[in-house]
């Protein structure tokens, strides 16, 4: 066995995995990775199933160093300056740091989370099925809580696996699709245009509980009250201020605001990595092609692995290189403390 | 008795779940189909579905959508959904203990002045009441209860407090609620109970169901301090008295 220690780590950055699902019907949120995809793709690169509890890095910078042996890690997500004792380290890529070294990560330049997976993956007391951080519940594993400077993680010795990188799609861009409902019905025409056609921007008070959104207010037709029924990831509720808040992994199981829209699940991760201030758009999408979108995306984790190739060809990426630095820092989504969703049980 | 009752509404939440709505209001008659319809799911399962949460007045299913997909879901729920519901059976019934007002129900002498009344009245009406669990949700173990005393339905608070304490007995609007964690709330605050509905290393780590009975009764504050040690050695505290 080899140590992973966390040297430093800024907010928001946590053990997270697939999620915790079954005992929602206790009020036991799912949490687990805001950026499957990527979470996927970091894993893959060292060897584990694609939705193995990996490290969950908020938009802050952080170290980690190997302690008693090698250790074998990869990173995917947000895109952010890496290194190992001086030599750069690519995103999507896998890198085995060797006793005593460390991988410094830089700020996320965009988007906000960064999964830094290892070989072996986490080892950790399952609850529910499931490692994944929920600080609010006191659940996670190995720390029930975000990570601090001075955790260890209990890892697998490097196996000396060539390094990999993985070739991804093509980021999709475009509107964030949504299937309009659960309660659409609780707004008029001119409301459910105004949500559809404005630009909507991620307010800086957002985290893995919800991102609210700042843009026109929307109105309800009948007040902001109903009777408090389940969420799922990517609810949109509307509270009575009329900015809409995008309920996110740590989100509450039940709601009493009405919930004008869906986002599908292909674009949760990409909603996700949308940083604060960058103005988007949403667009109703149809059930079947909501749907379909779904399947394809359970298919490009399940296919991970095909996008494999031996990290001797490496060409640069010119054109992700230049969109990341297009984003520049952006501000991050994420807020340094926790806000409260304010709205009574 | 209607062969079939009327069909519930079917509401799509993105493309993995559905919400089947059998009212738009909180009514135990639809709470009552919402808890038949997840009792049958779970013992008759539809393939591709993966979860069900139960609430007041409509059943959230989560399912695969590579497994199934949204139109041949509510084909087969609309069925069941529709059926009559199965003779009730006996419901299990807790009893539990509150330490009212003071610092523990930092509201309750609030509610009085605004009830006209007196907080032992308060109390009387509160633990006077016979509740039943409709939903659980929000945060873990946070109980929902239909059955509040009509005298004591009130508005929820203008402005909603960011911390309330683990195990608050609160009301709120037309409901009453027993709350294992410290949560926000805008609900008025009426006692704390020692028991945990919600712990982890408990078996059983949940301790209320959708339909459980619930009544309250009264301690002091001397014997919630006590309790409250206890419980969180893990003894449940709670009196199962149905059996």
């Amino acid at each position: 066995m080899s140590r992973l220690i966390v040297a430093s780590i800024g907010p928001a950055s946590s053990v997270q995995d697939g999620g915790r699902y079954g005992a929602q019907r206790y009020g036991l949120t799912v949490s687990g990775a805001m950026d499957r995809l990527a979470l996927a793709a970091a894993n893959t690169l060292v060897g584990n199933e694609p939705l193995a509890a990996a490290v969950e890095i908020g938009p802050f910078g952080a170290t980690f160093t190997a302690k008693d042996g090698a250790v074998r890690l990869a990173i995917a997500g947000a895109p952010r300056n890496a290194d190992v004792a001086g030599r750069p380290v690519a995103m999507e890529t896998s890198v085995t740091l060797k006793d005593g070294e460390t991988l410094t990560l830089g700020f996320a330049r965009g988007g906000a989370f960064t999964y830094l997976a290892i070989e072996g993956a986490i080892k950790g007391e399952l609850v529910f099925g499931s490692l994944a951080v929920n600080a609010r519940a006191g659940l996670g594993s190995p720390y029930p809580r975000p990570l601090q400077a001075g955790d260890e993680l209990t890892v697998d010795a490097a196996s000396g696996a060539p390094e990999l990188r993985i070739e991804m799609p093509k980021p999709v861009s475009g509107p964030i699709r949504v299937v309009l409902g659960p309660q659409d019905d609780e707004f008029d025409d001119a409301n459910k245009a105004l949500f559809l056609d404005s630009e909507w921007k991620i307010s800086a008070t957002s985290d893995r509980m919800g991102y609210r959104l700042e843009g026109p207010a929307i109105k309800h037709l009948h007040g902001h009250n109903i009777v408090s029924d389940g969420t799922v990831n990517g609810s949109i509720q509307v509270p009575g201020n009329g900015a809409p808040i995008a309920l996110m992994m740590d989100r509450g199981t039940s709601g009493g605001y009405p919930k004008i829209a869906t986002v599908i699940t292909a674009d949760i991760g990409r909603l996700a990595q949308t940083s604060a201030g960058t103005a988007f758009r949403f667009k109703a999408v149809p059930m079947a092609e909501a749907q379909e979108e779904a399947r394809k995306f359970q298919q490009l984790i399940r296919t991970l692995p095909d996008r494999l190739r031996s990290s001797d060809t490496v060409e640069l990426n010119i054109e992700a290189l230049s969109d990341a630095n297009v984003a520049g820092y952006a501000v991050s989504a994420m807020d340094a403390g926790t806000w409260q969703v304010t709205a009574e049980p | 008795m209607a062969a079939t009752l009327p069909p519930p509404r079917l509401l799509p939440n993105g493309d993995s779940a559905v919400t089947v709505e059998f009212s738009r209001t909180i009514d135990d008659a639809a709470n009552e189909r919402v808890l038949a319809l997840d009792k049958t799911l779970l013992a008759t399962p539809i393939e591709g579905i993966s979860e069900t949460i139960p609430t007041y007045r409509s059943l959230l299913v989560h399912y695969d959508p590579g497994k199934i997909g949204f139109d041949a879901l509510c084909e087969k729920l609309l069925p069941i959904a529709g059926r009559p519901l199965p003779p009730s059976t006996k419901a299990r019934r807790w009893r539990i203990p509150v330490a009212y007002g003071g610092e523990h129900g930092i509201d309750l002498e609030d509610v009085a002045k605004a009830l006209n009344t007196t907080p032992d009245d308060i109390v009387a009406r509160h633990a006077g009441g016979d509740y039943r669990v409709a939903m659980i949700g929000f945060t873990p173990g946070w109980s929902y209860l239909s059955g509040l005393d009509k005298s004591l339905h009130m508005s929820r608070r203008q402005n909603p407090r960011l911390l309330t304490p683990a195990g608050t007995i609160s009301i709120g609007g037309i409901q009453a609620g027993i709350q294992c964690l410290a949560a926000p709330s805008g609900w008025h605050l009426l006692g704390r109970t020692p028991v945990r509905t919600y712990q982890l290393h408990r078996n059983p780590t949940f301790l209320t169901e959708p339909g459980d009975r619930v009544t309250f009764f009264a301690i002091d504050h001397k014997t919630f301090e006590e309790q409250d040690r206890a419980a969180e050695a893990g003894e449940i505290i709670a009196e199962r008295v149905d059996a």
